[in-house]
């Protein structure tokens, strides 16, 4: 018995040991000992594999499957305006009374459909949908026994997710954020000099460092000539926490959010002491004004880090970005956007809040294969002489689409739990009315 | 997107609903994972609230009513069976040829069908009648509050005057399709599925 604990104390030091040497020292010291980049290649190369296997497969089946496209229907782009002048066609238009007629509704009924069939704002709340199978069970939609080998491989791959990776990750994830709380903790103590800022800089990059290896992050970072500089404000499209791992992997930020408590409380605290960062009590984030002066304070304090928002304030799946909230676009600051791709094939990044906790959302994430994302380092922009907020963050919005290559969408993603707001069907009625009466729809004629 | 969306969608119901309806057994698949999406109570069958989370058709001025095509007289649920019977209206008229083996009775999607699907939009009271307010119900819908009531009501009442044909005030379905018998009812409604 004796024999067997000592056994284990020992294989516990070896694996903690290995760990330190092989991944952490690299981590903090930034560079590689190319063992990810390994993992990366035999992973790349099996999936490719996978793939070719079961659309082999598959063509024996189905001899056409449509284009690479996912869509369900092909929709009608056609404006009401447009379409309505088309249904009238048929007959002549009623001198007196208003031009109405009974085939009007069509044209509501077959957009109203489409909408049931397929439309843009639902899907972006949950998985994105793979074109081919990479090998997880999550992604599974339509089992069907490809090949002995194809099983096998996925048989392997469950053990060595599992029972390899997971531990792994999750001891490295644990390290990193100790590291994290102890590290500036002991930074904060020391005084306000420069040795301090480059100290704290230091330990944040080297825990973020540790965390992404902990999540076999392989990041691409595109244009860093146009990276975020201090009295700035960094906005980004929002998939899940990670982001910010991600982000930080690269540079220094001002965090902005809400006070937690528990073990995310301690964390903040402990990230404040060593540099400033904007944490908000949960009453003060309803006052706009609070939140502004606040963030105009930090900003123009230029020794401070930029501040990293997410304007859209809630996670969308990485197919599209949505709304970007004004607030942050009021401040007057300089702009810097960034654009934030994962690559689905390797894991999905996605954070579905209403259906996954935080703590099992880590768990599935440190269950995957790896997590590689491209990250696009936008020119600055300002607002323009005459530009307001909502029209600002909607051109940064599209930069930040068009680089990503992500769907530009106007919807808020806040639709994600609250309703659609009755504005939009009334501008609808308000557009169908002008059609019907003409341009003067607020006459009355008694 | 759910992994166990095709496993509770037995083979014998795919081949009843393809018999049914004329879709393929792709855009049975396809329409059932649509379908287990917007069921967020998991219960196998939609109600009106999942309709109404969609954004793009609670937007639509007609949203109410079309969302109440799905469900039959006085139930609050819709099964998948009832979902692709009422989509199945709105298949394009030209698949009919490509099946192999067209259905007995007439197909969910045939020209009259399409304008019965529409007429039953208005003919809330389903008594096979337009009446006058049916028809004010309707155009305030569309219109919203832009249009006065008496502009409104002559607007109603012009409609009717051309279509009534037998002076009971009220739009028969006969009438009805003949009035609109000059408009390209079998592309204005339908929608190209893919696959």
């Amino acid at each position: 018995m004796e024999n067997f604990w000592v056994g284990v104390l020992w294989a516990t030091e070896i694996w903690l040991y290995l760990i330190v040497c092989l991944i952490m020292i690299p981590a903090m010291f930034g560079f590689s000992l190319g063992i990810s980049e390994t993992y990366m290649n035999i992973l790349v190369k099996t999936l490719e594999w996978a793939t070719l296997n079961i659309q082999k497969a598959n063509a024996e089946e189905e001899s056409a499957k449509a284009s690479a496209s996912n869509g369900l229907i092909q929709r009608e782009h056609g404006s009401m305006e447009k379409e309505l002048e088309e249904l009238r066609r048929s007959r002549p238009k009623p001198p007196v009374g208003g031009d109405f007629t009974l085939s009007d509704c069509f044209y509501f009924t077959r957009r109203g459909i489409e909408s049931i069939v397929d439309d843009e704002v639902t899907q972006r709340f949950t998985s994105e949908e793979l074109v081919s199978w990479n090998l997880l069970t999550r992604t599974h939609n339509d089992f069907q026994y490809i090949s002995l080998k194809l099983t096998l491989v996925y048989g392997l791959g469950i053990f060595v997710r599992y029972c390899i990776l997971a531990p792994l990750r999750i001891t490295l994830a644990c390290i990193g954020l100790t590291w994290l709380v102890i590290g500036t903790s002991a930074v904060g103590l020391l005084p306000n000099c420069r040795v301090k800022f480059w100290l704290s800089e230091w330990v944040h990059v080297m825990c973020y460092r540790i965390c992404a290896r902990g999540l076999s992050a392989t990041i691409r970072y595109h244009n860093k000539e146009n990276r975020p500089k201090k009295g700035g404000i960094c906005v980004a499209n929002h998939t899940s926490p990670i982001d910010i791992v991600i982000l930080c992997n690269d540079g220094c930020y001002a965090m902005v959010g809400q006070v937690h408590g528990g073990l995310m409380g301690i964390v903040q605290r402990a990230m404040v002491r060593s540099c400033p960062h904007v944490w908000f009590e949960r009453s003060e984030m309803k006052d706009r004004h609070l939140v502004t002066k606040r963030l105009t304070d930090h900003v123009n304090d230029k020794t401070k880090l930029p501040i990293l928002i997410f304007p859209e304030g809630t996670c969308v799946n990485n197919t599209s970005v949505m709304m970007f909230k004004k607030g942050s676009f009021e401040i007057g600051a300089t702009i810097y956007p960034v654009a934030i791709k994962y690559d689905p094939k390797f894991g999905d990044a996605f954070w579905n809040s209403s259906k996954y906790s935080m703590v099992s959302y880590l768990l599935r994430m440190m269950t995957s294969w790896a997590l590689v994302c491209n990250v696009w380092y936008l020119p600055a922009m300002h607002q323009q002489e005459g530009e307001d907020a909502v029209h600002f963050a909607n051109r940064v919005k599209s930069a930040i689409a068009h680089q990503g290559g992500l769907v530009d969408l106007q919807w808020d993603g806040g639709l994600k739990r609250a309703k659609v707001k009755d504005t939009f069907k009334e501008q609808q009625q308000k557009k169908y009315s002008s059609m019907v009466v003409g341009d003067d729809s607020n006459s009355n004629s008694d | 997107m759910g992994s166990r969306a095709s496993t509770l969608l037995r083979e014998e119901e795919i081949e009843e609903i393809k018999k049914e309806t004329g879709f393929s057994h792709s855009q049975i698949t396809r329409l059932y994972s649509r379908f287990t999406s917007l069921d967020k109570g998991e219960n196998g069958t939609l109600s009106r609230e999942d309709f109404q989370r969609i954004p793009e058709l609670a937007i639509n001025p007609l949203g109410d009513r079309i969302i109440n095509a799905f469900f039959p007289e006085g139930e609050d649920q819709v099964n998948f069976k009832g979902f692709m019977r009422t989509l199945a209206h709105f298949r394009p008229i030209e698949d009919n040829e490509k099946n192999k083996n067209p259905p007995a009775t007439e197909p969910l999607n045939s020209r009259t069908n399409k304008l019965l699907f529409a007429f039953r939009l208005y003919d809330l009271d389903r008594d096979d009648k337009i009446s006058r307010d049916e028809l004010l119900q309707v155009l305030r819908m569309m219109v919203g509050v832009n249009i006065s009531d008496d502009q409104l009501g002559s607007i109603a009442d012009r409609t009717i005057q051309e279509a009534d044909t037998n002076g009971d005030t009220c739009i028969s379905f006969q009438e009805f399709m003949k009035v609109l018998e000059k408009v390209d009812v079998e592309q204005k409604m339908s929608i190209r599925f893919l696959h």
